[in-house]
């Protein structure tokens, strides 16, 4: 699979729940591209803003969707990669602020 | 003088390569480490020094003189150099 199959895969499932991709063509590219690096490199598509561990049981909560998306999508527009955002996100018509990472520090396994 | 600026950072991270560019824009210096690149010894030592700086171990985190910016801040990153 690559890139733009990703894409469209995700857009066909997402954006019926309402999780829209950001408008910013490059970075969703970008995005889809490190998804599939992170697939290759762990074996799930680990979100490719967060330091994954290699253990799926531990990664589970940052499986692309994250577990955080509903929540973030919710409280600030976007999830923390600026991946999936509101349609009120990519209108403009609400600030872009840095999302901050809600995921627990313990999950990060050294 | 020029402040050292670090960058702890992932190699698949859009917010991680936002504050490269950005820097690089302003013609700033700047060592980073991929740490999703690291393995073995260097990356245990490596979380284990973010995590006194930034206890969520989250990316990008810039060291820039003696302040700590979590995230791709523009605004805070320009403070911290004086652009």
């Amino acid at each position: 699979m690559d890139a733009k199959q990703l894409y469209e895969m995700l857009k066909k499932s997402q954006e019926p729940k309402g999780y829209f991709f950001n408008s910013d063509q490059e970075r969703v590219t970008e995005l889809m591209e490190n998804l599939l690096i992170n697939k290759k490199r762990y074996g799930y598509m680990a979100c490719p803003c967060r330091l994954a561990s290699g253990d799926k049981t531990n990664d589970v909560d940052i499986i692309c969707p994250c577990t955080y998306r509903e929540q973030d999508v919710k409280e600030y527009g976007s999830c923390y990669c600026n991946l999936y955002v509101s349609k009120e996100w990519n209108e403009n018509t609400i600030p872009h602020v840095f999302v901050p990472e809600k995921r627990p520090p313990e999950k990060i396994m050294i | 003088m020029s402040k050292e600026v670090r960058i702890y950072s992932l190699s698949t991270c859009s917010h991680c390569r936002s504050t490269k560019s950005f820097l690089k824009e302003c013609n700033i210096k700047f060592q980073f480490t991929d740490v999703d690149l690291l393995t073995g010894d260097e990356r245990k030592s490596t979380i284990q020094d973010i995590k006194k700086i930034n206890p969520r171990c989250s990316f990008p985190t810039t060291i820039i003189g003696d302040t700590i910016i979590i995230g791709h801040k523009e605004q805070e990153i320009r403070e911290a150099l004086d652009l």
